[in-house]
């Protein structure tokens, strides 16, 4: 049992350790490791397009890296580095679209259900409760079921 | 009637938009690039022939050229090197070639068996240009115009079909008249 459990634990490291591997970037400060963190995680690796280039192992993903890094200690600001990446790349490296004119439609349509839902259920309220004081029969619904 | 009037409108609604979005929606393999229509990157980088010279962007002012990154590591390249060959033999505009991440004897010999299709070939050892042109994966082929505009952008291997579709389409019609 003992055994079985060193093992496990031995794989973890050895997993933990990889994972790290694939970006060992240190920063002079936290404050600018933590940007530089941050950055990595919400570009998209545009070769192999589901994962950061944070914890992308190709070749692309490691000069996409340095270029941030190399951005962040010349005192650029994050969207300074995201407008560079989708000055070159387009929108779609970013995994978190910005909003703009082109998505607007995107950005206010659960707005516009919303609202569209409301309308609906307050006409069907009103409607009902204006049935109750003059109608005494029972809803066609209710009849049917 | 009337109680369906909304839902089947709501449903006629969904079915607009999601038309409209399968009929735009790009193939996924392809990112389209924000060049197209803007200025190409400025770059001077060295010569992969003769490290003494550079290969300007300066120096292709008032050109068409045809700009192809590739790297002796991609299976892709070898593949459109034919075609990139016969474009050559049309003499109807320069093909500039990037080296991209690539140790310069490999380039060198991979030129020597296969032969050299590019006017000039630049050098861009360790990946910054290609983040420039937004390239992801060799070879990426822009066509650039006499203004320094990109027109166009293949991803993927040349062949002669796209060649003709969409390169040659988009070059003006030929200055020599004895060629036509």
């Amino acid at each position: 049992m003992r055994r079985i459990l060193t093992a496990l634990l031995a794989g973890l490291v050895l997993y933990a350790t990889v994972a790290l591997a694939v970006d060992p970037t240190q920063m002079p400060t936290p404050a600018l490791q933590e940007r530089y963190l941050g950055l990595t995680h919400e570009l998209r690796c545009m070769q192999c397009q589901n994962e950061a280039i944070a914890d992308s192992p190709v070749d692309l993903a490691a000069d996409l890296r340095r270029q941030v890094r190399d951005m962040l200690l010349a005192g650029k600001s994050d969207d300074d580095i995201r407008n560079y990446m989708v000055a070159r790349y387009g929108e779609f490296i970013l995994f978190r679209p910005r909003a703009s004119w082109k998505n607007a439609w995107l950005w206010a349509a659960p707005g516009v259900l919303i609202l569209v839902g409301a309308l609906v259920a307050v006409r069907i309220i009103q409607q009902r409760s204006a049935l109750v004081p003059q109608d005494n029969e029972p809803l066609e619904e209710d009849i049917r079921s | 009637m009337n109680r369906f009037a909304i839902p089947l409108g709501v449903f006629a609604l969904l079915v607009v938009v999601l038309a409209i979005g399968i009929a735009h929606s790009p193939d996924k393999g392809t990112i389209i690039s924000p060049l197209l229509g803007k200025p190409a990157p400025e770059f001077a980088l060295p010569n992969l022939l003769d490290a003494s010279q550079v290969v300007k962007s300066s120096d292709l002012k008032g050109r068409w050229y045809v700009f192809n990154v590739w790297g002796t590591w991609c299976y892709e390249c070898r593949a459109e090197h034919n075609t990139l060959l016969e474009v050559r033999q049309q003499n109807v505009v320069p093909i500039i070639g990037m080296d991209w991440k690539d140790p310069q004897a490999d380039a060198l010999g991979y030129l020597k068996q296969l032969g050299n299709p590019y006017e000039a070939i630049a050098v861009d050892r360790d990946g910054r240009e290609a983040i420039d042109w937004g390239v992801y994966g060799a070879p990426e082929t822009f066509l650039v115009n006499d203004k320094g505009i990109v027109v166009y952008k293949h991803v993927g291997a040349l062949t002669p079909e796209v060649w003709e579709k969409q390169f040659l389409s988009r070059l003006p019609p030929r200055q020599d008249p004895a060629k036509s």
